[in-house]
């Protein structure tokens, strides 16, 4: 850690306490012991996905003990957390859960991508299932590599994101903005997977080729067509 | 033991026993490197029946397909569903294999034989395109229900297609580099039928899953006028062991109905490594169940060296440091199976802490011996890849003879007799014997159920025939049962580890050279063990390329869960999470 964020706040507003007070007066700013309240209790969401979950209930266990940083309390819901670690194998039958529950978690919210499949695929990416990387649909605020990730490695993400915390302020961040933050629309399971954001694209893309060509339906399986977007 | 099966043998050999029964309806698999029979497909269901009521074979092990295609003109396509059978006394397999058109593969249903096959027949539905025909339910398995074309054929390309077989050319010297998202027109893993309008689709969610669960049912509820109401447990759920999710239908509190749903973890093991050459497959499979690695590399290491003959026949000592990894992943999966059963009776993470705690300990070995905590990809087709560092030893002795034995004790004492264990334990997820074979269960859940069937006894491979060990066994075939199991195969696991550091000989721990390539003679072979999880085991084909035609896993815990249905139903919803946890699935391996 380094000592930026060893104790922060304390009379760092510019302020001089005369030395009488110094033992229990302190002036500070709002951001920094906002921030400092937050960074210290971080809930991440119970949620595991493949083998880097593994690694990431290790970290809290006792040996490396996450509970130093107040990062203990895994919360199994998604509206009482404000960390997911995406901890695995992002797969495409598993997206449109995780955008379900990225949109379910109250803000401030963060995302940790842990490993090398969460970051970009990994060992399986050119998987026909697999999604490379989940921040093509959900905003990463972590990258942790790895495959898995050490504890120590995932630990030294955690406070990446502490930092992260600490340089926020509340006149800026964007939950507290005036405008709604919309979530993000939920992907679709169709012959292959759908965002809808990317619309307008698949269509360009398939309707380039004649549709006579094309099987009969997506939904009659049998046809072992092989995908024709290319 | 019995009489060995009848394979294994030379085209020109006299009729085996099979074909003395069914002449004319089967006959060897003459093929160069190939074992078992090929049987006539509209026998199928009579010969499977007989065999195994007449010969004994009742233990399905493995029923996959494979993809015999290639575009030369002359070439013979079809599809093969190969059957691994064994007998639940022991002794060697029977294989025989049915051939199908591609374009027409229908094949019966073995499910009325063997219910086992339940799961691994959807499986080579999902992912081949056979149909079986007369099976209760079938359904996609791994990928969801409309998903375009069955992905394992070998026809069907990916989104990311590169090329037929790694290493490609964009990660190669030189090749030019460049990055495969660039050149698909979404930048994305994903590929659409020609025609195809987004906006038009509209996704129905799980049609046929709730259309079979009220099939399964009704049977249970005719002219019972209650209401009864579907819960979804999973994926995400805080005690499912992973992306798991269970679709339940519940009369009150009653289970009427309970239909597993994979897939969620699906990451297409299988196609990668039929892309991967050989060797590069290792290290694919620490994935499977990651949390025995060693015992997955232990799996794959022995049936490519099968194939591979002499040549690839490990020194002593590496089959020592084998075991001595394999029994290390035992323990250390067993330790964390026991923590994690405890947290789904409600004892919350704290029994798991202590069993991390030991487990941490394991790890540090393999750390030390393999460079990583999970992941270890430590064997090579003819040994391992590192000597033991040094000063292991006397550490790894110390754990197994002084700490270990003690941790395991205390466990027992404190848990054991515990109440809360006990009465949500005792009587609850009955597996019957018989039930159980039939149901293709293995490993501990196998053995709960009062069956002594151990492939390390039963069909021995590496060097286990050595060593001094008792097959834990318990009869009840409930979740006490499949928990005290646990404990007592931690036992023995110390027992053959003390053998095996007692007897550690020196020398070489690599037959030969660590290749970049390994030759494999085409040929099959089915390599298995007993995995901490119950029988894994590795189907490949290989046609004498550098990557194989056929890469098959038999996932312990993918096909334990055939039998969860049947464990659940008429008992309390409180119970399924125990259940399960007995079972002791890691996703990874389920999903593959
Ligand atoms: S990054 Fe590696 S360890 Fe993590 S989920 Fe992917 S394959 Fe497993």
């Amino acid at each position: 850690m380094t000592e930026k964020t060893v104790a922060p706040t304390v009379n760092s507003a510019g302020y001089d306490v005369p030395p009488e007070l110094r033992q229990s007066v302190a002036v500070t700013t709002l951001d920094k012991i906002w921030n400092m309240g937050r960074r210290y209790s971080v809930w991440p969401m119970m949620f595991g996905l493949a083998c880097c979950a593994i690694e990431m209930i290790c970290t809290a266990a006792s040996r490396y003990d996450l509970a130093r940083f107040g990062m203990e309390v895994m919360r199994p819901s998604p509206r009482q957390s404000d960390l997911m670690i995406v901890s695995g194998t992002v797969t495409k039958k598993m997206i449109p859960q995780i955008v379900r529950l990225y949109n379910q978690m109250p803000e401030p919210k963060y995302v940790m991508a842990m490993g090398a499949c969460a970051s970009g695929g990994g060992p399986f990416k050119e998987g026909y299932n697999v999604v490379s990387g989940v921040d093509q649909y959900v905003p990463v605020d972590v990258y942790v590599p790895g495959c898995p990730p050490t504890p120590q490695a995932l630990l030294h993400g955690l406070m990446k994101l502490q930092e992260k915390i600490d340089r926020e302020s509340i006149t800026s961040v964007r939950w507290y903005q005036k405008d709604d933050i919309p979530a993000i629309p939920v992907p679709l399971l169709g012959p292959d997977i759908i965002d809808p954001r990317d619309n307008p694209a698949i269509r360009e893309a398939t309707s380039r080729k004649p549709a006579a060509a094309a099987p009969a339906a997506p939904a009659e399986p049998d046809a072992a067509a092989e995908a024709a977007a290319s | 033991m019995s009489e060995q099966a009848p394979v294994q043998e030379a085209p020109a050999s006299p009729p085996t026993e099979l074909e003395k029964r069914f002449p004319g309806l089967v006959k060897h698999d003459e093929r160069a490197g190939y074992e078992g029979h090929i049987v006539e497909i509209a026998n199928l269901v009579e010969v499977a029946t007989a065999i195994r009521d007449e010969m004994g074979y009742d233990f399905l092990s493995s029923v996959t397909a494979v993809d015999y295609y290639s575009e030369a003109p002359d070439a013979e396509n079809f599809i093969e569903v190969v059957y691994h059978l064994y007998k639940s006394t022991g002794g060697g397999s029977l294989i025989y294999k049915v051939q199908v058109p591609r374009d027409n593969a229908v094949v019966p249903s073995l499910v009325p034989v063997y219910p086992g096959a339940d799961f691994q027949e959807r499986e080579a539905w999902d992912l081949y395109g056979v149909k079986f025909e007369s099976h209760p339910d079938l359904r996609r398995i791994l990928m969801w229900d409309g998903f375009q074309g069955h992905p394992m054929r070998k026809d069907w390309k990916e989104a990311y297609f590169e090329e037929e077989v790694k290493p490609f050319k964009n990660r190669w010297p030189e090749g030019q580099v460049y990055r495969i998202e660039d050149r698909n027109p979404f930048g994305k893993n994903v590929s659409y039928p020609a025609g195809f309008d987004p906006e038009g689709f509209q996704e129905i969610e799980d049609p046929n899953l709730y259309s079979s669960l009220e099939r399964s049912a009704m049977e249970y509820v005719e002219d019972i006028d209650t209401e009864q109401v579907v819960v979804n447990l999973g994926p995400q759920h805080p005690s499912t062991h992973g992306v798991f999710r269970m679709a339940v239908r519940l009369d009150g509190e009653t289970i009427v109905g309970l239909k597993p749903v994979m897939g969620y973890l699906h990451r297409n093991h299988e196609q990668i490594g039929e892309r991967n050459t050989w060797i590069m497959n290792m290290p694919f499979t620490d994935r499977l169940d990651y949390l025995s690695s060693m015992s997955n590399n232990f799996g794959y290491a022995l049936a490519v060296e099968r194939l591979m003959g002499d040549k690839a026949a490990p020194p002593e000592r590496a089959e020592y440091i084998r075991v001595l990894m394999a029994e290390l992943t035992r323990i250390s999966n067993h330790l964390w199976a026991i923590g994690f059963l405890l947290n789904d009776l409600g004892a919350f993470f704290t029994p798991a802490l202590y069993a991390i705690e030991e487990r941490e300990l394991i790890l540090d070995i393999f750390e030390a011996t393999a460079g990583s905590r999970m992941m270890c990809n430590y064997f090579r087709f003819g040994g391992v890849a590192r000597d033991l560092p040094e000063g292991i030893l006397p550490k790894i002795k110390d754990l197994v003879q002084e700490r270990l034995p003690r941790k395991v004790d205390e466990l027992d004492l404190y848990l054991s007799q515990n109440e809360l264990v006990r009465s949500r334990g005792e009587g609850v997820g009955v597996i019957t014997p018989e039930d159980a074979i039939a149901f293709s269960a293995s490993g501990p859940v196998l053995r709960a159920s009062g069956v002594p069937y151990d492939i390390r006894r039963a069909d021995p491979y590496s060097i286990y025939d050595r060593f001094k060990f008792d097959v834990a066994v318990r009869y009840h075939g409930d979740v006490y049962d499949r928990y005290m199991i646990r404990i007592d195969e931690i036992r023995q696991s110390l027992r053959i580890i003390q053998q095996v550091i007692k007897d550690m000989p020196g020398g070489e721990i690599l037959n030969g050279k660590n290749p970049y390539q390994v030759r494999v003679p085409a040929g099959e072979s089915y390599g298995r063990v007993e995995s901490p999880k119950g029988e894994l085991g590795f189907y490949i084909v290989s046609t004498g390329k550098a990557n194989p035609h056929r890469y098959h896993v038999r996932a312990p815990s993918f096909i334990n869960l055939t039998i969860l249905e049947k464990m659940c139903v008429g008992q309390k919803i409180a119970d399924v999470v125990v259940n399960l946890g007995s079972i002791d699935i890691v996703l990874g391996e389920v999903d593959r």
